[in-house]
């Protein structure tokens, strides 16, 4: 079966069907009362819905991190730190000339 | 005196939904129209439009008049019928195989001679209603804008908030979309 004939049919007719507009009766009346009957937007409410929502995942992090640092480094016990290691590369032309003397 | 539109608007921005009255009565056809496209019971329908016009109201502070304000209206509607196919994507018809008589005739005459056929005919709606249930909820929306309302890429890019290239893409993946569950009709009735 072919079908992109079919499709281009299928596509004929929807064009072919379109929509009804008809509104049922008294709608905007409908919508009026419902806009009505919404409750008022509190914004500190809002405010603090966010702030608590915030504030779980603000102590999950805390927690993390506090964790890594008290953590020990199995790093730091053998080799030396890092500032060390770039002030002895830093001085090391000073210590030849010292030395050369 | 009559006020005008921009006045009514002006108002309902300040919280007077007595102003937004008559541009729910004079814009509601055109809602309820776009609403049809896309949900088939009358209760859903109902519900589309009631969404529609509660997000206007709420939203209209956002509505800087540089454009009509039907075609603000338009993109909010537009959009809260992609959320509600997005929302009710778990409904699709998932099966053919309960094709009405008359849609089975329809078809059949279509395989054999697809100019004799009439796109007017009942069962030509009833059957590209079940087609288009089927499909994602993108491919629907992009099919039905472009192809049935024939409207351009700039105009779906604008009404949905999606890129002119995304809307290509996905304008190309729902016609494929569509051939498939077409061909998978054909297969159901044809092998």
């Amino acid at each position: 079966m072919n079908l992109k004939p079919l499709q281009q049919k299928l596509l004929a007719a929807a064009r072919a069907h379109p929509p009804s507009d008809r509104v049922p009766y008294a709608f905007e009346q409908r919508i009026r009362a419902h806009l009505a009957a919404l409750p008022p937007v509190d914004l500190a409410a809002l405010w603090s819905r966010a702030l608590w929502r915030a504030a779980v995942p603000c102590v999950a992090i805390t927690l993390l991190l506090a964790t890594w640092s008290f953590a020990p480094s199995p790093v730091a016990s053998t080799t030396e730190d890092l500032s060390q290691q770039f002030e002895q590369t830093l001085l090391a032309p000073a210590d030849q000339l010292e030395a050369s003397w | 005196m009559e006020r005008t539109e921009a006045e009514l608007i002006a108002a309902a921005v300040k919280g007077d939904a007595a102003s937004f009255e008559p541009l729910v009565q004079k814009y509601s056809p055109r809602v309820f129209a776009t609403a049809r496209r896309y949900a088939r019971l009358e209760r859903e329908v109902e519900d589309i439009a009631q969404e529609v016009w509660v997000k206007a109201f709420q939203k209209l502070g956002s509505f800087r008049g540089e454009a009509p304000f039907e075609h603000w209206l338009m993109r909010l509607a537009v959009r809260t019928c992609y959320d509600f196919l997005r929302a009710h994507q778990r409904n699709r018809e998932s099966a053919f195989s309960e094709l009405s008589e008359p849609e089975d005739d329809w078809l059949e005459r279509c395989a054999a001679a697809p100019d004799s056929v009439n796109e007017h005919a009942d069962a030509a709606k009833q059957l590209v209603e079940r087609v288009l249930a089927q499909m994602s909820p993108a491919g629907r929306l992009i099919i039905t804008l472009l192809e049935i309302e024939d409207r351009s890429v700039k105009e779906i890019a604008q009404l949905t908030g999606w890129s002119g290239p995304l809307v290509k893409v996905r304008a190309f993946r729902a016609r494929a979309e569509m051939r498939k569950i077409l061909a998978h009709i054909a297969q159901d009735k044809y092998l």
